[in-house]
């Protein structure tokens, strides 16, 4: 592997080398390696560009890595990535898309991600997305997630986008069955001229489905980030909605949470703040010794974790 | 040794100029238990913040170790050992009582020593080491891991601003307990800021605030008795009854 490539799969999945599981790479808009194991098995789609990941029912302790990475200018990546999770399987799937820009063209990565989660299965999906690279060329992603929950299971995703993507606009759905819970946490770093946009829609469908998302943000220089996630009660059900984002310098921040019920029984709650770094907690690091650049990193370093 | 040579602290509030702290001068040892104290709103949080630079003075002068800090930064008298334990501690959604610990400190800290730390101001470490420093906490937990916080800290000056504020009775004893042992035996002066009987008992130098002024300031052995005669004096009703 070249150094580029072993960088950005460092920063985005955390891989040092070629990772225990089944994984697939994608460089460039083309697959890279692959490998499927007794449980986990990857094909290729004939219909459009993309994989379909199979999960046999009842996998245990099993991980899926499926990064993306993009280390030429101009590239322009569409992909549709579907996961079959099995009754009762539980597994790791690590995503995520590093784009190293040094040219001047815009490089973009689309990522169209449909989980069908079998009856009690659990599933931890975790993303990293992350750009680098000192051309004028724009690194662009934009993710859709489409998460179909079946009767009882489980579903943690944590999207992670900390670093170097020009623009970004995530477009999450989801549908839960009765008993299902998801877990969504975001976290985001902007600066520079970034743009970063998420909508979400949460649907508990079943009854006793219940949803928690956390949305994370600072926002630095010039950005500007939106926030829209709605969650929509259909049955008895239970979702809470947290936006919560610093924001800095001459960054915009808009959260527009949503709720919905159309459920007497439906118990959903959203809350959202906005605010700059509070005066009080730079001044008690700085009483530690720090200057204040260094308490402001940890600070934002902390919210984000 | 911390010098306060005629330090004025003076606000500027809808056209009426306000004396927060008005010419103060004192002297705090070094290695000296002291405890401040005086009614609400006399001015002995605005004065630890001038000690700790995180107000300036209007005018005065303000010598550390025979170093003039008056007009040094808040990192810079940190980084000469002065700490403050703030009288309302901020919070910190994602920071862990253990990295704020090792924030103070300076380096990463072994589990242990936070534990030490932990317990000398009435935690059980385990149940805290990885909860996080936000809201969460109630305010006397904040407070104590506050006090804690100047504990992990090697300080030439620790200023603790009510540390006794919210803390219950049995954590207080450990807290009594802990600045005891911390005025023996250090070279380190120590600065509480408090309205607790107990507290003032522990100290070698007493300094009486109110108005922005200085009241009374000497040994305790003479502040101390002082304070309780007029105190007495001054509450005609006690033993009365209807
Ligand atoms: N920046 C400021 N602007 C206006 N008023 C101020 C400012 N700082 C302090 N004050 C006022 O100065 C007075 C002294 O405040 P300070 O917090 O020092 O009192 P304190 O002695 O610590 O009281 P307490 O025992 O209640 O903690 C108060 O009346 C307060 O409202
Ligand atoms: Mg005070």
């Amino acid at each position: 592997m070249e150094k580029i490539d072993s960088n950005l799969l460092e920063s985005i999945a955390d891989l040092h080398e070629i990772p225990a599981g089944a994984y697939n790479i994608r460089k460039n808009g083309e697959g890279f390696s692959r490998r499927s194991t007794a449980n986990i098995e990857i094909v290729t789609k004939t219909d459009k560009p993309g994989i379909d990941i199979i999960v046999a029912p009842f996998t245990k302790n099993e991980s899926v890595h499926i990064p993306v990475i993009i280390t030429e200018t101009g590239v322009d990546d569409l992909v549709y990535n579907d996961f079959y999770i099995g009754e009762g399987a539980e597994v790791l799937i690590v995503a995520g898309c590093g784009i190293h820009n040094s040219g001047d063209e815009k490089s973009q990565h689309d990522g169209i991600h449909t989980f069908h989660i079998g009856k009690n299965a659990k599933i931890k999906y975790v993303e990293k997305h992350y750009g680098e690279g000192d051309g004028k060329g724009e690194r662009v992603l934009n993710p859709v997630t489409v998460v179909e929950q079946e009767e009882g299971s489980v579903c943690e995703m944590e999207m992670v986008q900390i670093k170097g993507v020009d623009s970004t606009v995530r477009d999450t759905k989801a549908h839960l069955a009765a008993g299902a819970r998801l877990i969504m946490t975001e976290r985001l770093l902007t600066h520079g001229n970034q743009y970063a946009r998420s909508d979400m829609e949460v649907y508990l469908d079943g009854e006793d489905a219940s949803s928690q998302i956390i949305s994370r943000s600072v926002a630095k220089d010039n950005s500007k980030q939106i926030f829209h996630p709605n969650a929509i009660g259909n049955a008895k059900c239970r979702a809470h909605v947290t936006c919560d984002s610093i924001i800095m310098d001459d960054a915009t921040v808009s959260s527009i949470p949503a709720i919905t019920a159309n459920s007497a029984d439906a118990q959903i709650v959203h809350e959202a703040a906005i605010g700059r770094i509070n005066n009080d907690q730079l001044i008690k690091l700085m009483t530690f010794g720090m200057n204040e650049e260094e308490a402001e990193e940890v600070i934002i370093q902390g919210f984000l974790k | 040794m911390l010098k306060l040579e005629n330090v004025s602290f003076k606000v500027d509030v809808d056209g009426e100029v306000l004396e927060i702290v008005d010419n103060v001068s004192i002297e705090v040892p070094d290695g000296a238990f002291t405890v401040i104290t005086g009614p609400n709103g006399g001015g002995k949080s605005t004065l630890a913040r001038l000690i700790m630079g995180i107000e300036k003075p209007t005018s005065g002068r303000i010598l550390y170790n025979d170093i003039d800090i008056t007009n040094m930064s808040v990192t810079e008298r940190a980084k000469l050992g002065i700490g403050y334990a703030f009288q309302q501690p901020p919070r910190f959604k994602g920071l862990t009582v253990r990295r704020l610990l090792s924030l103070a400190a300076g380096s990463e800290l072994p589990v242990d020593e936070c534990c030490g730390y932990l317990t000398s101001v009435g935690l059980c470490s385990k149940d805290y080491l990885n909860r996080e420093m936000d809201n969460s906490l109630s305010g006397g937990e904040a407070k104590r891991i506050e006090i804690a916080t100047l504990m992990a800290r090697k300080l030439g000056l620790a200023i603790f601003d009510e540390p006794e504020a919210g803390i219950d009775l049995w954590s207080f004893s450990m807290l009594v307990e802990s600045f005891k042992a911390m005025s023996k035996g250090s070279h380190q002066s120590v600065i509480v800021i408090s309205h607790q009987e107990r507290i003032m008992q522990l100290a070698d130098e007493m300094v009486v605030i109110a108005g922005g002024k200085i009241r009374e300031t000497g040994p305790k052995d003479k502040i101390f008795p002082k304070l309780m005669g007029e105190f007495n004096e001054n509450c005609g009703f006690r033993g009365k009854e209807e």
